[in-house]
């Protein structure tokens, strides 16, 4: 019973849809009807064009319906309405044109038009236009981000109609950037390309250089006889020039079919063990084979008898190549445009040098500063105290664990950074002391001693914070307000802690130079590391003075490893890793004097960048060169190590 | 009279300090000449150009009939030139014994490899133990060197110097810390060095110079105040205002 | 003055005589002589101990006798065990790829074999080319050249600028560490030709004599590092012994002092790092070999450092020393490392050794240095009655490397 009611309700309702008057969106669709329901990417452009632009208000609700698959045709009279699902097996249908409410189908008497994922794609395209012109912002962002990820030629007419009524600047600005770039890549007249290459050739931006370089590509083809007219030819290229290279200029030959294929040493030793007969092959035994003579020999016999492709000589290579002209092509036919690519691009390319150079320096600044805060403590003990401590680094160590512990207990990182770089500086200023009292006081004029020693409790440090905290990195995790990066173009940029560490070292300076120059502290340590005898004659306690020296040179250490367990993960190893870069910089820069120190780090910073910029691939290298120059620098600029001593100082 | 060692016109600074200036000296062979000055005279910088500790910023150095320039060859070439130097100090190998030290002073080749296979002949060891006879070191040859008493310190050093068998001996302030005896003993090393070599000694005590009689040179801000007998050079006015003080 | 060497260093004849009873004993032990006393894997730390003993007498020689302490040494003796592993590799290499190419219905060309073997050992890096510093690797008299001569011509280069520009002290010590982590860095690279930081392996097979079983390898190997290490012991001690030796103790005690004596002390500087540094190499070659690969993480500085740790618990400054110091320390660590040494239960925490050795190393080395600079040597000291002198507190020279009061003798 029930499905011959249903089938009764069918036919009335479609009745009623004939009948109506078909609206002028429903013409177009069903002019394209065999193509829109076939579905095929190849074919659908017309039928899309035809909706897009056929300047009628519901074109872009037909557009999106049909994107997310909503559109269905009935079968009885094959018009497409908009699909409402009701429940699983019936459908409720509205008109496109009159947005009326058709009426309710089952599903059996309807099709489901579902384009396939490139369809859709071109849909969207098509809708882009659509929604350049919403009136909301955040839309029209959207289409503009749509068209940057595929910037099409259908969509350049839209976006420059759009420009016109756009009210938001920053909205214009970026439609007006982007119809450049479209016009560059999809603009109809060389002229306009050419200058929209030349108007765009001052920016820096990735995209611009991204769309100019399809302008510029070319692809080495091979001739017979003359370059046909009509090609876009960058330059001839003569085979066993270096721009060509022999092999490859056959290699190509061969690959475009124009010349038959070489036979390699491997192709023989095949060829030769698959017409292995009784033993031997072309007349030669196998055993004899082991021999390069001895297997063209035989190849030479099979090549004779046909059973193998004859060998290519020397000279019918010679002969090929020079049968043949090879020139780079522009994929891009205009001549003019391609010209003009080049010359934008060799701009750009200027003006991207000199930007990476000064990001290459802020970078190498910012490594400066980092060598700086590591060393600066060691400027105190090594450079001012004349002290080798190699457990410096594990100092720096115990600062960035600190930070860690204290972030486990105070979660607001502002305030954890702020309790843990003075508790830092008291730890280790203790560990410091410490290490003075037990260990360095014995061994003040045995300084390959104090190096040995201070080793000794470096490696038990680094084994000590293993036990306790692991072999795994450990985060120490900056504020928020420390996040992100000072962005200057496309190029140029620096992240925010890489500038808070910058202020540190520059602070951290500002300190050292009041102490040792505006403090009792500083000058008695001056005082007691010049003369210690006459020092305590004057009624300076020495051993109190090395003590605080000492301790404080630690404690900066301690605050500096805070810095670092920001910018680095926190390992035991943490320090191990900045040790020789600091002795390094406080030596090379002049021992007990923080200028130097200060020069040391910079040179040992923008040194690394630099070999790392000519050498990006390899950091092994520019490590090991760096190292080198440093020693060489080293052994020629600073024999004497220390200040060089003159007159009767340096004396018996 | 050819002279063994003329130095002319050097003038040395550190750090803008002028420690010698435009000084001029020569000394020839087999003389004795004692240099006086008060502190910071130069009289040690004067010493640390001619061994070649110090490089001066002009002037020349020339040593021997062949009038060699001293000034760019290293100390070791110096000394192997035959200039022989006493530190203030005494200094000699204090962990090796007072035959290794003098054997090691002994003019013989200075190469590692002849060192190397070096083994001291009877010769050797019969210049050795003369020496250590002079020097009143014989029963004290198989002692650790850092074991002996501040003046033997001094006397092995000289006996070392002796050892180098040098052309010119340069004996920084020889008598410092001796007791009277120990000094009579020193005046008589030199005395008696003095006759085959040239010998120049810086010494703060007049009576101790007064007992080498000898040419006196007085230094002051890195010039020669004046030269001659010690009496002359004390009855010069000059040289009173410099040591009482103007 | 005229007796021979040894007479004058009984200490000498006593060491080569322990050394030899050592050696019989742990052969007749051996599984090789068909005991089950000493297992090969332990005659092998033994040998490893020796080479390890025999580079620790080069350092005394060159830290303890002339003053220098040297932070790269284990780099030389890093370079001796690379110019073996380089012969070694390519030879059983050579071997494995002429066996499986032999199967192949037609005998390899010569390049068919070189390519092989260039694919076997450089596949890991993704190369299969030769680099130029393996164009001698197939013969053994010229890589046996190199061990000698590749750590010492780096010695001499590196010694010959250093000492040129009188670096002393620390800085010598600072420069060395720096040439050494150069080094370590440079090897550490893919193309670098020595596979990067998978170094040299296998090195264990002798090629040729895979039907040798390793008890008799092991055993040769011993016998070579107990020889090399008597030789190298002999020649150190006569190198110190007569004047040259009074010559660079006094470079460690008063370097300017013994250049007023006119001896050209960068010469003999120069000379002691050279030489050391090729015994290191030697040390090398035999170690390697016996522990069956090399990579550049040996190379590394603190490698370097232990060295010097093992001289200074020792005691420097004495030949027999050093070894003591290098055979102790190891043996005591690999039995702390390897887990052999029960773990101490204190009730509230368990201290395993195999975390603890490493803290328990470095404050003992600092105990050593603060409180017993003759090291382990010391002991000798109260059996022989060597007194040290009383000099109130001061070292034996002005130098940085001199003598301490209490490692001198009176």
């Amino acid at each position: 019973m029930k499905p011959i009611i249903l089938a009764v309700h069918v036919l009335i309702v479609s009745t009623v849809a004939t009948l109506a008057e078909t609206g002028p969106i429903q013409a177009i669709l069903q002019e394209h009807g065999d193509l829109i329901v076939k579905s095929s990417r190849k074919t659908i452009g017309p039928a899309i064009e035809a909706v897009a632009t056929s300047g009628l208000p519901e074109a872009q609700s037909v557009l999106q319906a049909w994107q997310v698959k909503s559109i269905w045709m009935r079968k009885s009279d094959g018009l497409f309405f908009l699909g409402e699902r009701i429940d699983s097996r019936t459908y409720r249908l509205i008109d496109f044109d009159t947005g009326g409410t058709v009426g309710e189908f089952p599903k059996r008497e309807l099709k489901n038009i579902k384009p396939n994922s490139g369809i859709r794609a071109l849909i969207g395209t098509a809708l882009v236009q659509f929604q350049l012109l919403d009136p909301d912002p955040d839309r029209r962002r959207e289409a503009l981000d749509a068209i940057e990820r595929s910037p099409d030629a259908s969509l350049l007419a839209p976006l420059r109609n759009s420009i016109e009524g756009e009210s938001d600047a920053g909205v214009r600005a970026r439609k007006m950037r982007i119809e450049r770039l479209l016009t560059i890549a999809h603009g109809t007249g060389v002229d306009e390309r050419v200058a929209a290459i030349e108007e765009m050739s001052t920016d820096l931006g990735v995209d611009v250089r991204a769309t100019l370089n399809p302008l510029t590509r070319t692809e080495v083809k091979a001739f017979a006889g003359e370059i046909p007219d009509g090609l876009n030819v960058a330059r001839r290229l003569s085979p066993g020039s270096d721009d060509l290279p022999r092999e490859e200029a056959y290699a190509l030959l061969v690959a475009t079919g124009l010349a038959p294929a070489t036979v390699g040493r491997d192709a023989v030793r095949e060829a030769l063990i698959a017409n292995l007969q009784d033993d031997a092959a072309g007349g030669v035994q196998a055993g004899e084979l082991g021999a390069d003579e001895a297997r063209m020999r035989a190849y030479g016999v099979l090549a004779r008898a046909g059973a193998v492709p004859p060998l290519v000589t020397e000279a019918e290579i010679d002969a090929a190549l020079d049968a043949h002209v090879f020139a780079a092509v522009y994929a891009e036919a205009s001549p003019a445009v391609a010209a003009a690519a080049e010359s934008a691009l060799a701009r750009i390319a200027n003006r991207v040098g000199l930007s990476q150079g000064a990001d290459l320096a802020l970078d190498a600044l910012s490594l400066a500063s980092i060598y700086f805060l590591a060393a600066i403590g060691l400027a105190i003990t090594f450079g001012v105290m004349g002290v080798i401590n190699m457990a410096h680094g594990e100092f720096i160590m115990m600062g960035a664990y600190t930070g860690y512990v204290v972030q486990q207990f105070v979660p607001h990182h502002t305030v954890s950074i702020l309790v843990a770089a003075p508790l830092a500086f008291a730890v280790t200023f203790g560990a410091g002391v410490a290490m003075e009292r037990l260990v360095i006081r014995w061994l003040y004029n045995r300084p390959l001693e104090t190096l040995l020693a201070t080793f000794g409790i470096s490696i038990a440090l680094q084994q000590l914070a293993k036990n306790i905290f692991g072999t795994q990195a450990r985060p120490l995790t900056s504020p928020g307000w420390l996040d992100g990066a000072w962005v200057i173009n496309d190029v140029i940029s620096i992240s925010h802690i890489r500038i808070a560490i910058f202020v540190l070292a520059l602070v951290f300076l500002g300190i050292f130079l009041f102490i040792m120059h505006r403090t009792r502290l500083g000058l008695e340590t001056r005082a007691v590391t010049q003369n210690r005898r006459m020092a305590a004659a004057m009624g300076i306690n020495p051993d109190r003075v090395n003590m605080l020296t000492f301790g404080l040179g630690s404690g900066i250490a301690g605050i500096a490893g805070v810095a670092i367990g920001l910018y680095a993960k926190v390992t035991s190893d943490l320090g191990a890793d900045y040790i020789v870069q600091s002795f390094m910089t406080v030596v090379v820069g002049g021992v007990g004097n923080i200028w130097g120190t200060l020069l040391g780090a910079t040179g040992i910073g923008f040194l690394q960048k630099g070999i790392e910029w000519f050498n990006p691939s390899n950091t092994l290298a520019a490590q090991t060169y760096m190292i080198i120059f440093i020693i060489v620098v080293f052994i020629q600029l600073r024999p004497q190590g220390l200040i060089a001593l003159k007159g009767r100082a340096a004396g018996n | 009279m050819s002279s063994l060692l003329e130095v002319s016109g050097v003038s040395v600074s550190f750090d803008g300090f002028k420690a010698i200036n435009n000084l001029s000296f020569a000394i020839g062979d087999a003389e004795l000449r004692a240099i006086i000055g008060p502190n910071g005279a130069g009289k040690t910088t004067f010493m640390d150009i001619v061994t070649g500790r110090t490089r001066p910023d002009e002037g020349r150095v020339l040593w021997g009939e062949a009038n060699v320039s001293l000034l760019g060859l290293s100390e070791a070439r110096i000394a192997r030139e035959g200039i022989g130097r006493k530190f203030q100090k005494p200094t000699v190998f204090e962990d090796q014994t007072v035959l290794e030290n003098l054997l090691m002073a002994l003019r013989n080749a200075r190469g590692p490899f002849q060192v190397l296979f070096y083994r001291p002949t009877p010769g050797d060891l019969d210049r050795v133990h003369e020496l250590a006879g002079e020097i009143g070191l014989m029963d004290a040859l198989g002692r650790k060197s850092g074991e002996l008493s501040h003046g033997q310190k001094q006397w092995l050093e000289i006996g070392m110097l002796l050892a180098q068998e040098p052309r010119l001996l340069l004996v920084d302030e020889p008598a410092a810390g001796m007791t009277p005896a120990e000094r009579e003993h020193t005046t008589t090393l030199l005395v008696a060095a003095a006759k085959s070599r040239a010998v120049v000694v810086i010494e703060h005590d007049m009576e101790f110079v007064r007992r080498l009689g000898c040419k006196v040179t007085v230094l002051h801000e890195g010039a020669v105040l004046a030269e001659g007998s010690l009496d002359h050079v004390t009855a010069n006015r000059k040289v009173i205002d410099v040591y009482l003080g103007r | 003055m005229s007796q021979s060497v040894l007479a004058r260093n009984p200490s000498v004849l006593v060491f080569l005589a322990i050394l030899g009873l050592f050696t019989l004993g742990v052969t007749l032990m051996s599984e090789w002589a068909g005991s089950e006393v000493v297992s090969t894997s332990f005659v092998k730390t033994l040998g490893k101990t020796l080479c390890l003993a025999l580079v620790a007498v080069a350092m005394d020689l060159v830290w303890g006798y002339a003053g220098i302490l040297s932070l790269g040494h284990f780099a030389f003796f890093g370079l001796g065990g690379y110019m073996i592993g380089m012969w070694l590799m390519y030879e059983r290499t050579h071997g494995i790829v002429v066996s499986s190419l032999a199967e192949a219905p037609i005998p390899p060309t010569e390049a068919e074999i070189v390519g092989a073997i260039g694919n076997q050992i450089f596949g890991v890096v993704g190369s299969r080319e030769f680099p130029a510093i393996w164009a001698f690797a197939d013969s053994l008299a010229l890589q046996l050249l190199f061990v000698v001569l590749v750590p010492g011509l780096l010695a001499l280069a590196f010694g010959w600028l250093a000492f040129r520009s009188r670096v002393t002290g620390v800085y010598l010590s600072i420069l060395t560490q720096a040439m050494t982590l150069a080094l370590a860095l440079y090897l550490f690279q893919n193309d670098s030709g020595l596979r990067g930081n998978n170094g040299l392996s296998g090195l264990q097979n002798l090629p040729g004599l895979d039907h040798v079983p390793q008890s008799s390898v092991s055993i040769w190997f011993f016998w070579a590092s107990a020889g090399a290490l008597a030789l190298g012991y002999a020649l150190s001690a006569w190198i110190v012994s007569g004047k040259f030796g009074s010559v660079i103790r006094g470079i460690r005690d008063n370097e300017s002092r013994v250049r007023f004596l006119g001896y050209p002390v960068e010469a003999y500087k120069l000379f002691v790092f050279t030489v050391t540094a090729m015994i290191a190499g030697i040390a090398g070659a035999l170690y390697y070999p016996q522990a069956g690969i090399i990579n550049p993480a040996e190379i590394a500085p603190i490698a370097s450092i232990y060295l010097a740790v093992w001289v200074a618990i020792g005691g420097r400054g004495r030949l027999y020393g050093a070894v003591i110091g290098a055979a102790f320390v190891s043996l005591v660590s690999s039995w702390f490392t390897g887990g052999q040494a029960p773990d101490v239960n204190l009730g509230f925490y368990t201290i395993k050794w195999v975390d603890w050795w490493l803290v328990l190393l470095g404050l003992s080395f600092v105990a050593v240095t603060l409180l017993a600079p003759k090291g382990i040597g010391g002991l000798v000291d109260l059996w022989t009655g060597r007194q040290a002198p009383d000099r109130h507190g001061a070292d034996l020279g002005p130098d940085a490397g001199s003598l301490r009061e209490a490692e001198a003798e009176r």
